[in-house]
């Protein structure tokens, strides 16, 4: 029971003579060794956090041709800490006519909401993690409703009417997308068969294969919807700055108005390291366990370091489209969501069901406990059938589905070239 | 015209919401401000509330002689300073049947379609910054820095360029200019494709423009549209064409015509308007004639005889128009200025009603309205 929760402190810090025989080995697995998982946990994140701004106006600026920020430390490095001291000082403004006790509680709600999501991410192999509980996912998915209470509740609270609109936008916007988070992890856990992290990670190390390979149409679902539920650009549209100024916090300012945006840096981790830990193998990364032994304090830090290296680049895809398309609008946005997302992840949950089946019968994937096995005919038949028949069927779908709709007839109802007259 | 929307006492509906946005708002481009009425997010009714820039730019010039009120032009369409100048120099030569010399036209057409240019340029990035794609706004913002570069050259200033003089120009080219613009226009079109890679082939900007903000070409009349949104719905109207001024007759030049009206073709007529501004710039830059770049018999004080006099320009945003009643002094008895922006701006309403909030944000950007001028 310890060790499936990952509590218990690694052999080597329990065994080491500076604690052995002096500390009670139950205090420091169950107090002393989460707390300072905990401690450094949070101390990192929200230093990474810190430093994601600050990638974020970089990579901005590296792709709208300027410079970014290099006045505060070298390159710049040190902005961060003058934003965050800047935003410290600020005066904490409360509109007159805002309820003060919601408007107060309003983003510690969405920072605590973030936060607690962090405790169930396996960020390494063993130690590397706080907890594996049984049900990881959904506790994700259930800790990161709330952080949308605290969106509502911090428009309501203003008592604005962008902030209201705002937050309102928001929550329509990350109800529906979580919808299409859900269903796109469907078809990943049904080769993983458990819904604690940790496990996924082990089950395709097992199976020495990202389930990215096995689901390509669930990984590009799970993107897109990510970016939308963590309300990135081109789905900004609760804080659209050219329509509501700043959506939801427009009324916030100094300290309340970081910890808003901490929270929407963090539940932007928390969708990377989900989407790496369910599609992109977590830590896992084929011949790692060669070079380290297995379980080893060195094997940990470098998965811990292979986890945060596949999470940067999935962060930086986040960027990388946040500069480079418009905003969708409120109606194209639902329509992106429940027409074309929706069906998709559905079809593709079917699509897959019925392969797997297949499969079994012919024999290509046995059941072993609450592992698969899969034999390498059937590698081939599943990585095969997800880009012949997944793809092309949910795309021809989505085409009957949506025949009607304008915005599926752009190109046919407009024709390009211009009409040039004399 | 629309009813004043009452918003110091709104009727109680749950179905309606009444929204103001401006005058300080990050998408109203400068001080205007729209009172929105909402039904959820599709507007059902707005006005527009004008006036927080107005500085009396009319009265002053009543109060000054001829030459002293062309630097006021530069200030009222900001963004387009030379054009503004033009059309009220030209009107005073107008007035007083002064042939300008053939060097000063052409230089006076380099100008005003650099400006043209750079006008369309910061139309593009604030548009786009409307829509969302911010990067396409930085983008725009670099090339129109080298045109700045050539205006400060040239002008001596970057914003309110004033080298126009009733009678010609007060200085010729200085040396270096031609190579600078021939420079900017060899690299310019590879500019203009890269927006074009980056919004035309969007799917997202496609569904956030196509069909959003449709005006017919007869409802477009009746307004009073002009320039690239009243041409963006069919009409083919450019007074450089109906009425050519300056050297504008010998000049090979198209005018490009869209076909819905909507937002999408207005951004595609700017687009293709400045291909064709750079055109003429090319041509007008190989026909450069030298010479004199000022009229001989131009007095040192200066009388319009009696009478009215009209004259207008296309200037980026659409007709500028001047409007003169002299009583033979050395000051205007009474000047108009005919601000294209302002009637463009009227159309919003016609535009906007049944379409969402964010999509009137996106019919603002496509009008290309300026506030100082539309205030004057």
């Amino acid at each position: 029971m310890l060790n499936y929760l990952a509590l218990s402190a690694p052999k080597w810090l329990s065994d080491s003579p500076i604690l052995h025989n002096r500390i009670d080995p139950d205090v420091l697995d169950y107090f002393l060794w989460p707390l300072t998982q905990i401690v450094v946990l949070l101390v990192v994140v929200l230093t990474l956090v810190a430093y994601l701004t600050l990638a974020e106006r970089k990579v901005s600026a590296w792709i709208q041709a300027r410079l970014g920020p290099n006045r505060v430390g070298p390159l710049g490095l040190l902005q961060p800490l003058a934003d965050g001291l800047k935003l410290l000082i600020k005066e904490d403004l409360i509109p007159l006519n805002a309820d003060k006790i919601v408007f107060a509680i309003a983003p510690i709600i969405s920072l605590v909401a973030a936060f607690v999501a962090l405790a169930v991410i396996p960020w390494g192999a063993a130690w590397g993690m706080i907890s594996n509980i049984d049900i990881g996912l959904l506790f994700i998915f259930s800790v990161s409703s709330v952080g949308v209470l605290g969106i509502i509740l911090g428009g309501w609270a203003s008592n604005s009417k962008y902030s209201l609109l705002g937050a309102l936008r928001s929550s329509a916007q990350m109800v529906s997308y979580e919808v299409a988070i859900g269903l796109a992890l469907i078809g990943g856990l049904m080769f993983t068969k458990t819904l604690a992290l940790q496990d996924m990670v082990l089950a395709q190390a097992r199976l020495h294969i990202w389930i990215i390979v096995f689901q390509p149409l669930a990984f590009l679902i799970y993107l897109i919807s990510g970016i939308a539920e963590t309300n990135r650009a081109p789905f900004d549209l609760p804080e659209a700055e050219s329509e509501l100024v700043a959506g939801f916090h427009t009324e916030y300012s100094g300290f309340r108005f970081s910890l808003f945006f901490i929270a929407e840096y963090t539940n932007i981790v928390i969708v990377s390291a989900v989407g790496v830990t369910v599609f992109l193998g977590g830590w896992y990364l084929p011949g790692l366990s060669y070079i380290f032994e297995p379980g080893s304090a060195l094997f940990v830090l470098s998965s811990i370091a292979v986890f945060a290296a596949k999470t940067l680049v999935l962060l930086y895809v986040f960027f990388w489209l946040r500069w480079s398309v418009p905003r969708y609008r409120y109606d194209q946005l639902m329509e992106l969501g429940w027409k074309w997302l929706i069906p998709a992840a559905l079809a593709n949950i079917l699509l897959t069901a019925i392969l797997f089946v297949i499969a079994q019968q012919l024999g290509l994937i046995v059941s072993n406990g609450n592992f698969l096995e899969i034999t390498k005919l059937g590698y081939v038949f599943l990585i095969g059938t997800a880009f012949i028949i997944t793809i092309p069927i949910t795309w021809i779908m989505l085409g009957q589905i949506n025949q009607r709709s304008r915005d599926f007839n752009l190109y046919e109802a407009k024709p390009l070239p211009m009409n040039r007259k004399k | 015209m629309s009813e004043t929307i009452d918003i110091t006492r709104p009727e109680i509906d749950a179905n309606e919401m009444i929204l103001n946005m401006g005058p300080q708002h990050p998408a109203t481009h400068g001080v205007l401000r729209v009172v929105l009425k909402l039904d959820g997010e599709i507007v059902t009714d707005l006005d527009c509330d004008i006036g927080y820039l107005h500085r009396g730019v009319e009265k002053i010039c009543e109060h000054r002689t001829y030459p002293m009120i062309a630097p006021y032009f530069d200030r009222t369409d900001y963004i387009a300073a030379a054009s503004n100048g033009l059309c009220y120099v030209e009107t005073i030569e107008k007035a007083l049947g002064l042939e300008i010399p053939l060097q000063a036209q052409y230089l006076r057409v380099i100008l005003v379609e650099l400006t043209r240019l750079s006008s369309h340029l910061l139309w593009l990035a604030t548009h786009a910054l409307d829509i969302g794609a911010v990067t396409v706004f930085l983008w725009a913002f670099k090339e129109r820095e080298e045109i700045l570069k050539i205006f400060e050259n040239f002008f001596g200033a970057r914003l309110t360029c004033h080298a126009f003089r009733i009678g010609g120009m007060s200085y010729d080219a200085y040396d270096g200019f031609e190579a600078e613009v021939k420079t900017f226009a060899k690299r310019f079109p590879s500019s203009l494709a890269e927006y074009e890679t980056m919004l035309n082939s969007n799917r997202i900007w496609l569904s956030r423009t196509v069909g959003v903000g449709i005006i017919s070409g007869e409802a477009a009349i009746d307004i009073g549209l002009t320039g690239p949104a009243l041409r963006a719905s069919g009409i083919e109207w450019d007074i450089r064409k109906a009425h050519p001024y300056e050297c504008y007759s010998e000049l090979d030049f198209d005018i490009p015509v869209g076909e819905n009206g909507d937002t999408y073709d207005r951004y595609l007529v700017r687009m293709e308007e400045m291909r064709q501004a750079l055109r003429i710039i090319v041509q007008a830059l190989d026909k450069l004639p030298g010479g004199p770049v000022m009229a001989a018999k131009v007095s040192k004080v200066i009388k319009v005889p009696v009478g009215e006099y009209y004259h207008s320009v296309e200037a980026p945003k659409g007709e500028l128009g001047v409007y003169l009643a002299s009583d033979g002094g050395t000051q205007p008895a009474r000047l108009r200025i005919r601000p294209p922006s302002l009637l463009n701006l009227q159309a919003l309403r016609q535009m906007s009603i049944g379409h969402l909030y964010a999509d009137v944000v996106a019919i603002i950007g496509s009008l290309d309205i300026v506030l100082g001028e539309i205030d004057r």
